[in-house]
């Protein structure tokens, strides 16, 4: 459980970053909170012969709280965004989902750019990424660009980023007024990889469902929205139909066999977890009155 | 006296060392020493035709690497057979490194020694081993049918078949009012200490001395077998066990192949050799445990009264045998736990698969009987629509009724004779801490909110502290200091802090005078090892015995220096003095001075002893003739048989009922091992036993495919608990002193983990309402059962007493007979 030799680069600016990144092509490697990245290479999972560890550029760390959004850079620790107070307040869905992230040590150093970027379709920031319809911040020797999450995630472990590019920051726009969220996951162990895992946006105005969607951890290749407004729209969060709605997300969902569970129990799983999510969310946002929690 | 020491539940001595990063354990070690790694078999089971190391020559770094065909004599030869057994027939062990075939996935074949571990990995990597596939065995099912052969001369994949009978089971059977039969299995789980295994071995060649250092739990052991391997005198061979990481079972095994090859290549290479296990390799080629499929036959009268119990079962024993059927012996003796079987009989067949080698895991087979006994019970309770813990109560061996002979014997070759123990006394507590009675109610408030509730409950008993000995050696310094030796290992379990308070009480010193060294056979060569919760027993009571010892000839020379009777003296924080008259007293210290009659004075101290300082009976020798220098202590403790520990355990879990996710509410443990040294200590381990028993009752498995492959080799998918995974555990105790030794005290390392799968069993199957007869469980699996109960296909409990009772299916798997 040793790593093969690499070259370790330490670039001190995006540019510099970047420009290694383009010399060492395929071989290459972004190193940020190495949580997922190093595990790989001790298992001679993956053996690429360039690390560019990025922990040491500037301007990356900063969690800005903006009108439209909330900005989140490429080495602020999942840990940090979790107990970021003015996030919270603007977002509540990224603490709600980043607590379910693995455990408090690997959330001192895993990156939430960093797992975007890793997509593992059981990775809980896809999936809300996803779900509030946000953005990557790229940037390559062809200047940066930004990209939404229909586009950047393409397959399991797998996004349209090129070797070259670095993803530099995301940004999680924010639900509409009389929005409220709730996220939920069913795990073998607390902070595991969840069996199946459900976030749920619900917008009700004048006590009527006006929008509702999810979107899923564990149980989708990778992460895809599914808009329940048809199933759930008009009605008052007290006599919505749920199990209607749980119906249309198992047949949304395709999960796969492991060890763990099997495909049955995982869809099963996700119907579930979505009628919680969503009744909590409807209920939040109904009692709540038009703030976004 | 002084502050009594013995029974307090003081802090551990070792942990602020521990807890800070002092510890030393062996990868701390030989930082400059050579890195050993191996090339392991990727295959199950396969004839190796070629290895090809050209290419990995060229890996800087790199010292050296070895095939089978370069070990010479011993070390070529297949491992020992630790422990040979009458009915082992067809007892099998490995090679150090793999000689013509593998037989499990992750056993060595090739050997690199390179200048640090990275570089040996990184020849590994370009070693190219070529291998024949053989038909591969995994499972116990495809084991007992022998299609296919682990080794081709053992038929049938048995290497072990025993009977243990007494009375007439048969006809027991044939007269009981009622009979079951239950069909039950159990998976295997691991150790899985936080260190893995480990050596380091500096050959000293101009003394032709070998020092090895190893992650045991037994360094005379290993001394022992590392000096036959390489053919050393064994007064050339010392070992040293430094800080363990956790042992569990796992590192009694012994020698691993990498305890006999990194000393051999340290020899040879005249360099110091060190391999510390990765995770990986800990779950391919260590040890894993517990895997059995068994079949009850019980009979009993309308009383639910066992009058004969017939089980069989099958043990997966991996790819070899070398530590014997240690394990299946134990499930066969142990499964009868605090009750009267009436007649018995207890047929195993010990299986080979292709898979990790089986050697004892905490509880070593005693929670696969338990957990048969235990379903057993809940079955005729069900079956007669009694109580459960009532059934049980009527089954109890009882005080009175002790010592107990049962008729077998137990895995020390000595009769299964339990020597105390309040079965009823422990019963009763339990059912206080748990609120047994008042259980409906709960259960009746619970379904009131749309939640699932059950209660389990599991007892058992536990044969520790087995011999053949352990010793105690006791010396004490001119500055006061107590040193103690034993030969045993420590692996975590606090004895730096049990031993000291033994000693402290015994001789009247003050803790922090004591000083507890184990697992060094320089300090005390003769050991056994720890294993079987025999450490307190074995170690405490010799311990006990030698301070005893040491203790009388301190008082023999103060009380000739003071000129009184031994009788009237008294040591008393680490002063010797007049009972009464505390002013004429001579430190413990100043005993030793005059223990050792000195011809050179080397400090102040020690002018005291020399031949001008103070009178002698000139007719006299300076060392008395039945007397040696130095105030000295050593004794050994070597009981006839073990001595019986009990416990039992209730819990309740909550059980979702859409999900099928499993919660434990509360956890409640009633526990008896006699007098406690540290009840703190005796609790702490308590802990870490459940914690132990939910993993292997809730969470762990070991997934191998058809083709032998491990798939969840790793800490991410072998699901050990995490704290948040423990539920709290509520603790009480019962203390039945042992009769046997001086101490009282019973063994306490593994009572924790024993009963939990069948507690959990009892309780999921309280909540649901049909039989659960396979552990682990996961919420996957317990979702299936779910629908299965749902079609039909598995029947009802007769009576079960919550709401999710369905009308049909009358009995559990056989009517009753007669
Ligand atoms: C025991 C354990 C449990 C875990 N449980 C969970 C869990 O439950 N849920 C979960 O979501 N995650 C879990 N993780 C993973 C954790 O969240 C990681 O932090 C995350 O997956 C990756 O972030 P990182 O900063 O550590 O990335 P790294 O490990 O450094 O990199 C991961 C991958 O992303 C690439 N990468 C990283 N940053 C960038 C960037 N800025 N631009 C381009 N590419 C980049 C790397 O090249 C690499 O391929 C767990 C990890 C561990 C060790």
């Amino acid at each position: 459980m040793k790593p093969a030799p690499f070259v370790h680069h330490a670039p001190r600016s995006v540019e510099e970053a970047v420009d290694v990144l383009a010399q060492v092509g395929h071989d290459g490697k972004v190193l940020a909170g190495g949580q997922s990245l190093i595990p790989i290479l001790n298992m001679r999972l993956a053996s690429p012969g360039h690390l560019v560890d990025i922990n040491r550029v500037a301007g990356l760390d900063r969690v800005e709280v903006r009108d439209g959004d909330v900005r989140v850079g490429a080495l602020v620790r999942h840990a940090e965004l979790e107990h970021h107070e003015g996030a919270y307040a603007a977002l509540p869905l990224l603490r709600q989902a980043l607590v379910n992230v693995a455990h408090p040590a690997i959330r001192n150093r895993g990156t939430t750019v960093g797992s975007i970027a890793h997509a593992d379709a059981a990775g809980e920031m896809p999936a809300i990424l996803a779900l509030t319809e946000g953005v990557v911040e790229a940037a390559g020797p062809r200047g940066t660009r930004e990209i939404s999450p229909a586009d950047f995630f393409l397959g399991a472990l797998e996004t349209c980023l090129a070797e070259d590019e670095l993803a530099v920051a995301v940004r999680f726009p924010r639900f509409s007024p009389g929005t409220a969220t709730a996220f939920a996951e069913s795990a073998r162990r607390h902070g595991d990889y969840a069996m199946a895992g459900v976030a749920a946006a619900v917008t009700v105005v004048d006590g009527v469902i006006t929008d509702a969607r999810t979107s899923f951890v564990s149980v989708t290749d990778v992460p895809s929205v599914l808009d329940l407004t048809e199933v759930l729209g008009g009605s008052e969060p007290a006599d919505a139909d749920w199990a209607a709605a749980a119906e249309v997300v198992r047949g949304h969902v395709e999960p796969e066999a492991d060890i763990h569970a099997t495909a049955d129990y995982r869809r099963m799983l996700a119907g579930e977890l979505a009628r919680r999510v969503l009744a909590q969310a409807a209920q939040n946002a109904a009692t709540t009155k038009g703030s976004s929690h | 006296m002084t502050t009594q020491m013995f029974g307090a539940p003081i802090r551990r001595k070792e942990d602020p060392r521990l807890l800070t990063g002092g510890g030393r354990y062996l990868d701390d070690l030989g930082q400059h020493a050579l890195a050993a790694a191996f090339v392991r078999s990727p295959h199950a089971h396969a004839r190796i035709t070629d290895i090809d190391v050209t290419d990995a020559v060229d890996v800087g770094g790199i010292v050296a690497i070895y095939t089978w065909e370069d070990l010479p004599g011993k070390v070529a030869e297949p491992l020992p057979l630790l422990i040979p057994h009458p009915t082992l027939t067809h007892g099998r062990t490995g090679y150090a490194l793999a000689r013509d075939e593998v037989n499990h996935v992750g056993e060595p074949v090739v050997m690199v020694v390179a200048t640090d571990r990275y570089l040996a990995e990184d020849a590994c990597q370009r070693i190219r081993v070529d291998y024949e596939l053989l038909p591969v065995v995994v499972g116990i099912e495809n084991a007992r049918d022998g299609a296919h052969l682990v080794h081709e001369d053992a038929p049938g994949n048995v290497a072990a078949h025993m009977v243990q009978e007494t009375g007439d089971v048969e006809a027991a059977l044939a007269t009981a009012p009622h009979t079951l039969t239950l069909d039950l299995a159990i998976e295997r789980s691991a150790c899985m200490p936080m260190e893995g295994k480990g050596v380091y071995a500096r050959w000293n060649d101009e003394d032709g001395e070998l020092r090895i250092y190893s992650s045991t739990q037994t360094s005379t052991g290993v001394r022992a077998a590392v000096a036959a391997k390489l053919e050393l005198p064994l007064a050339k061979v010392e070992c040293i066990a430094p800080d363990v990481g956790g042992g569990f079972g796992v590192k009694i095994m012994h020698p691993w192949p990498e305890e006999v090859l990194v000393p051999w290549a340290a020899r040879l290479l005249k360099r110091e050799v060190k391999w510390a296990e990765d995770r990986r390799e800990h779950f391919i080629s260590s040890a894993h445990e517990r895997g059995q499929l068994q079949k009850v036959t019980v009979g009993f009268d309308d009383e639910g009264r066992v009058l004969g119990l017939d089980v069989k079962f099958w043990h997966d024993n991996g790819a070899y045998t070398p530590y014997g059927i240690i394990v299946p012996i134990i499930t066969s003796t142990q499964l009868l736990g605090p009750y009267k079987p009436g007649a018995y009989r207890c047929e195993f067949w010990s299986l080979y698969t292709n898979t990790v080698l089986v050697t004892p895991y905490r509880g070593a087979g005693r929670p696969q009987g338990v957990f048969a006994m235990e379903r057993t019970m809940d079955a005729i309770a069900d079956y007669l629509d009694l109580d459960r813990a009532e059934v049980r109560s009527r089954n109890f061996i009882l005080p009175e009724e002790m010592p107990y002979d049962h008729g077998l014997l137990f895995q020390d070759g000595r009769p299964l004779k339990y020597d105390s123990g309040d079965f009823p006394a422990s019963l009763d507590k339990l059912k206080k801490l748990v609120g047994w009675d008042d259980f409906e109610a709960y259960r009746a408030e619970a379904e009131a909110e749309g939640r699932k509730v059950g209660l389990g409950i599991g007892c058992y008993v536990e044969g520790t502290g087995v011999g053949p000995y352990e010793g105690g050696h006791i010396t004490i310094e001119t500055s006061g200091r107590v040193n103690v030796a034993t030969g045993l290992t420590t692996q975590g379990q606090g004895h730096q802090t049990a031993f000291a308070q033994i000693v402290a009480q015994e001789l009247g010193v003050p803790i922090e005078d004591v000083h507890v060294t184990t697992g060094d056979t320089r300090k005390m060569p003769y050991a056994v090892g720890t294993f079987a919760s025999r450490a307190a027993v074995m170690s405490g009571n010799a311990i006990a015995l030698a301070t005893r010892n040491v203790k009388a000839k301190a008082l023999r020379i103060a009380a000739d220096a003071l000129e009184v009777s031994e009788d009237d003296l008294e040591i008393v924080d680490g002063v010797v003095q007049v009972k009464g008259a505390p002013t004429t007293s001579m430190p413990l210290g100043t005993v030793a001075v005059l223990s050792n009659p000195l011809r050179y004075a080397f400090d102040d101290a020690a002018k005291a002893a020399t031949q001008f300082a103070g009178t002698f009976d000139p007719d006299k020798p300076p060392v008395a003739d039945d007397e040696e220098p130095g105030l000295e202590g050593r004794d050994f403790y070597s009981p006839t048989q073990a001595t019986f520990a009990n416990g039992m355990h209730a819990a309740i879990v909550e059980t979702d009922p859409v999900t099928a996710e499993i919660r434990i509410l509360r956890y409640c443990v009633i526990h008896d091992c006699g007098t406690m040294i540290n009840p703190m200590i005796v609790e702490g381990q308590v802990h870490g036993g459940v914690a132990q028993g939910v993993g292997g009752a809730l969470y762990e498995r070991m997934a191998y495919d058809e083709s032998g492959q491990l798939l969840n080799a790793s800490f991410m998918d072998f699901l050990m608990p995490y704290a948040s995974e423990v539920p709290h555990i509520e603790a009480d105790h019962l203390e039945t002193p042992s009769p046997l030794n001086p101490l009282g005290i019973k063994g306490a390392g593994e009572a924790g983990c024993i009963p939990v799968s069948a507690v959990i069993a009892s309780a999921i199957e309280d909540a649901e309402g049909f039989p659960i007869t396979s552990m682990p469980i996961s919420p996957v699996e317990l979702w299936e059962l779910r629908q299965r109960h749902e079609t039909g296909e598995l029947p009802s409990l007769r009576h079960h007493h919550g709401q999710h009772q369905t009308a049909a299916a009358p009995s559990r798997d056989q009517e009753p007979t007669a």
